[in-house]
């Protein structure tokens, strides 16, 4: 049988679910987790690899996806003087690599309250005065594996502007790889959710059809509606479902209204 | 990386069918779609919820006879991880006026709620908070907010996506809500995508008739997940976060009332007896359960640990029997397996192929359907694509799409994808990508009313752990909407009743102890134990060097 119908052929044996199985003829490289040699089939990604030599994670795994910043990673290649960062759900292991989780950073939070707090810049600065201590080294950016350039928003949460720094930050996902860097001992991440927030709330415009339809709804406005169709027989919903009329695509919103006006 | 040589060689074949086929697409041609009896067909044969194999039977319980895939009637009949005997439940280690279990969206909504009004809250949850189904969310969530919306279109698209199986009390609990809870989320400081009037960006989604879906970029879970942990932290004082220290079974106290639950730490393998006068079930849903061995989009504490417990103690299900499965995972390459391939490929014109680079169904059937027929093409005709990881695959030709809609459209309609692939060396604009279905959304799950109590007083639930809000089909932005409704609900509920005053009385497990001599009665022997809170990797080699049968137990 030739390689190429190998590919496509019926299979002895599938992967299932997570579980990733070694193929006839696929190549195995060598890994070193925490300095130890395992050898893991080519192209899986760190957390797979090591979850096929035998590890079974408790902490360093959480959605498996890239989001949750759960496992951080950093590591090494034989004969290469640099560090690299990535996360272990990600990142696809190399012949060579001495790695090691790094799934808890310790840095401190500041409480607040987000009612109360003063949206300016003086309190994110008066909650981490530390943020002065930023020596511009640019290591947290190197290091931080959502490509997030972190000395920017750091940079521009001193300078006050907040709603530069919520949008530099968006990205974030709290992995802690900054801080683990940080000449200056910042906990960026933690200072962006602060910053984030205070943009969220205080500086993006409020959403006024929201604030309307919120008062209509506290003043009962829809009750009887809801009621009406929760006690309704299948045969009428059908009907004003499949009657229901489709906002336009193209119509700008706010813009289009609906014929039938009853129900709004 | 990109792909392998064999693989490569492959991709020649869709590449020397795919003029003719953008020729056809061009002319508004395309695959055949299915009559409804040849749906019906290919769904009977091959997607997981309809076959008749697979699924069985739960022979114990509420819902004893109620067919269910095999993983989950297993799952339910289980045996506790504690003999309910030698438990001493008086030593109490920790004493709360509410306990939440799960610290995604529903938990943490829920913790704020009953925070709120001053009480005593304690979540505890089995990963990191936060490590959660909530924070995976790209798409965005559901609220009826323009002018020419209201809840009654959020309820009649939502009812009519569940095909009229959802249970109404909580539709409507679910469209009355959706605005306040947005309200609630920007009040938190959560970050919409807004015109710069400040209106919300809403847009169309499958199944609706109105522009309803709000969204924080494509990462509204995560943005959502951000803001719920980040206010949960400010209120230490008030909220207790245990992380990695899952609910292993639910107490009871002797006159029938929810009084808490036994926590595990996972690090130091301690039990703790936590009592509470009100419990809210916050768990999320079952994607590692892996079920018929589909990959999952899910977060990898996803194993169904809260309607294992609920179960146990007499509470029953709505709708457990159906599971989303959505089309398109990722099957190659390997880190991403599992991972959600939009609709909106499809939508723009890329076919579904075989290794053959032949088209065998039309590409936008409904989800169900499309599922099943990738299925058929796998397991039954044999013509998937073998990855070097052993997984089945079908070509996505999204190079098409820029043939059809000019050079740049992948790029730009589609940048997190591309950028996704383009980080393993694959250029999808230029290469197919290579999918399969995988296990999306848990849509049954523990029976509530629409103030969230469970049948058993005290017990109250919410998310997707719970049943009946979408029926047997969830609508996109549906669910982080049912988490946000029902954890604050929850939370509201669970904080009433306390405050009305709740006595408990001794605590007892006997209602685990009745649950095995149920079991034993059954028949059933050696049952699993559950709930398994994280599912095991290990390959079959590994395994059999762990001598499982060899080893004498040091304890
Ligand atoms: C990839 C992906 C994309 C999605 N996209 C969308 C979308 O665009 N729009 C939408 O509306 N929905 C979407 N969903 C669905 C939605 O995100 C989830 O249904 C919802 O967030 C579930 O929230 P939850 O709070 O019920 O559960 P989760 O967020 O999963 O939280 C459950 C928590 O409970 C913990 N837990 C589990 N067992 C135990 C135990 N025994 N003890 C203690 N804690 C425990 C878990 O670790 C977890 O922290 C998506 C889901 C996925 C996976
Ligand atoms: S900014 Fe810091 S915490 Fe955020 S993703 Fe980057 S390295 Fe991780
Ligand atoms: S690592 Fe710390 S000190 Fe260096 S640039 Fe970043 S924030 Fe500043
Ligand atoms: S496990 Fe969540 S980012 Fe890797």
């Amino acid at each position: 049988m030739s390689k190429q119908e190998c590919s496509c052929a019926t299979p002895r044996q599938v992967a299932t679910g997570d579980r990733a199985i070694l193929p006839e003829g696929a190549r195995t490289i060598p890994i070193y987790v925490m300095g130890k040699r395992y050898e893991v089939p080519e192209t899986l990604t760190i957390m797979k690899a090591m979850e096929f030599a035998g590890f079974k994670f408790l902490r360093g795994a959480g959605c498996r996806g890239g989001i949750c910043g759960a496992c951080p990673t950093v590591y090494r290649k034989e004969g290469d003087y640099k560090l690299y960062f990535g996360l272990a759900c990600q990142t696809v292991v190399e012949p060579n690599m001495y790695l090691a989780q790094i799934p808890f950073y310790p840095a401190n939070r500041a409480q607040y309250e987000i009612d109360t707090i003063k949206p300016a810049a003086e309190s994110i600065h008066a909650l981490y005065p530390e943020l002065f201590r930023c020596v511009a080294c640019n290591n947290c950016t190197k290091a931080c594996p959502m490509g997030v350039e972190v000395l920017d928003y750091i940079s521009a949460i001193k300078q006050g502007d907040i709603a530069r720094a919520a949008r530099l930050s968006f990205d974030c996902i709290q992995c802690g790889m900054c801080a683990s860097r940080c000449m200056g001992e910042l906990p960026q991440y933690h200072i962006a959710q602060l910053t984030r927030r205070i943009y969220g709330k205080y500086i993006q415009p409020r959403a006024e059809h929201l604030e309307k339809r919120v008062a209509e709804i506290e003043s009962g406005k829809y009750d009887a509606t809801l009621k009406d169709l929760q006690s309704m027989d299948k045969e009428k919903l059908e009907k004003l479902y499949k009657e229901r009329e489709r906002e336009p695509d193209m119509a700008p919103l706010g813009t289009w209204m609906p014929k039938d006006t009853q129900y709004l | 990386m990109g792909y392998t040589p064999e693989m490569k060689e492959l991709i020649k074949r869709v590449e020397a069918t795919r003029p003719a086929r953008v020729e056809r697409a061009r002319r508004g041609e395309n695959f055949p779609a299915l009559s409804l009896e040849e749906r019906a067909v290919v769904l009977e044969k091959f997607h997981p919820d309809y076959q008749k194999e697979g699924r069985r039977a739960v022979r114990v319980g509420r819902d004893k006879g109620l067919v269910l895939p095999d993983e989950i009637a297993t799952m339910l009949e289980s045996r506790s991880m504690l003999r309910p005997d030698k438990v001493d439940l008086t030593k109490i280690d920790f004493d709360t006026d509410v306990l939440i279990v799960g610290a995604g969206g529903g938990g943490s909504s829920a913790a704020l709620l009953a925070s709120n009004s001053g009480l005593k809250v304690i979540m505890a949850t089995k990963l990191r908070h936060g490590d959660a189904n909530t924070m995976m969310a790209e798409g965005g969530i559901q609220a009826a907010t323009q002018e020419c919306d209201s809840p009654f279109y959020h309820y009649l698209d939502t009812i009519g996506g569940g095909h009229f199986t959802n249970q109404p009390d909580l539709v409507a609990a679910l469209a009355h809500d959706a605005p306040l809870s947005i309200a609630w989320l920007e009040s938190l400081g959560m970050i919409f995508n807004k015109l710069p009037d400040g209106r919300l960006d809403a847009r169309h989604f499958g199944g609706s008739s109105r522009k309803r879906m709000n969204s924080s970029g494509d990462m509204t879970g995560a943005e959502i997940m951000r803001v719920l942990r980040d206010e949960v932290r400010n209120r230490r004082d008030r909220i207790t976060v245990l992380e990695f220290c899952p609910a292993v079974e639910l107490l009871l106290d002797e006159t029938g009332k929810c009084a808490g639950a036994i926590l595990y730490n996972m690090e130091t393998r301690e039990f703790f007896i936590a009592r509470a006068k009100a419990v809210v079930i916050a768990t999320g849903g079952n994607g590692r359960l892996h079920i018929k061995g589909f990959a999952t989009t899910n977060h990898y504490g996803a194993t169904m640990d809260g309607v294992v417990m609920c179960y146990r103690a007499g509470v029953g299900t709505t709708c457990l029997p159906s599971t989303q499965y959505h089309p398109t995972g990722v099957a190659y390459p390997e880190q991403n397996v599992g991972l959600l391939i939009t609709e909106k490929v499809r939508g723009l014109g890329a076919h579904v192929l075989n290794n053959e680079g032949e088209q065998f169904c039309f590409p936008l059937e409904p989800r169900d359907v499309e599922s099943a027929e990738l299925i058929k093409e796998a397991v039954e005709v044999q013509k998937a694509v073998l990855t070097p990881t052993g997984r089945y695959g079908l070509w996505l030709d999204s190079p098409m799409i820029d043939l059809l809609h000019g050079e740049g459209t992948v790029r730009r309609e589609l940048p997190a994808k591309f950028i996704q692939f383009a980080r393993h060396g694959i250029d999808i604009s230029k290469e197919p990508m290579l999918v399969y279905p995988t296990l999306h959304y848990q849509n049954g799950g523990i029976a509530i009313n629409a103030d969230c109590e469970t049948v058993i007083p005290g017990l109250y639930s919410a998310g997707e752990c719970t049943g009946g809000v979408h029926g047997e089909n969830r609508l996109m932005g549906n669910s982080l909407q049912d988490v946000i409704t029902f954890g604050r609900r929850a939370g509201v509920s669970a904080a009433a009743y306390v405050k009305k005053g709740v006595e408990l009385k001794k605590l007892t497990l006997d209602h685990v102890a009745g649950y095995e001599k149920e079991l034993a009665e059954a028949g059933i022997d050696n049952p699993m134990v559950a709930p398994i809170l994280l599912p095991d990797y290990a390959t079959d080699e590994v395994a059999s060097r762990r001598m499982a049968e060899a080893i004498q137990e040091a304890e």
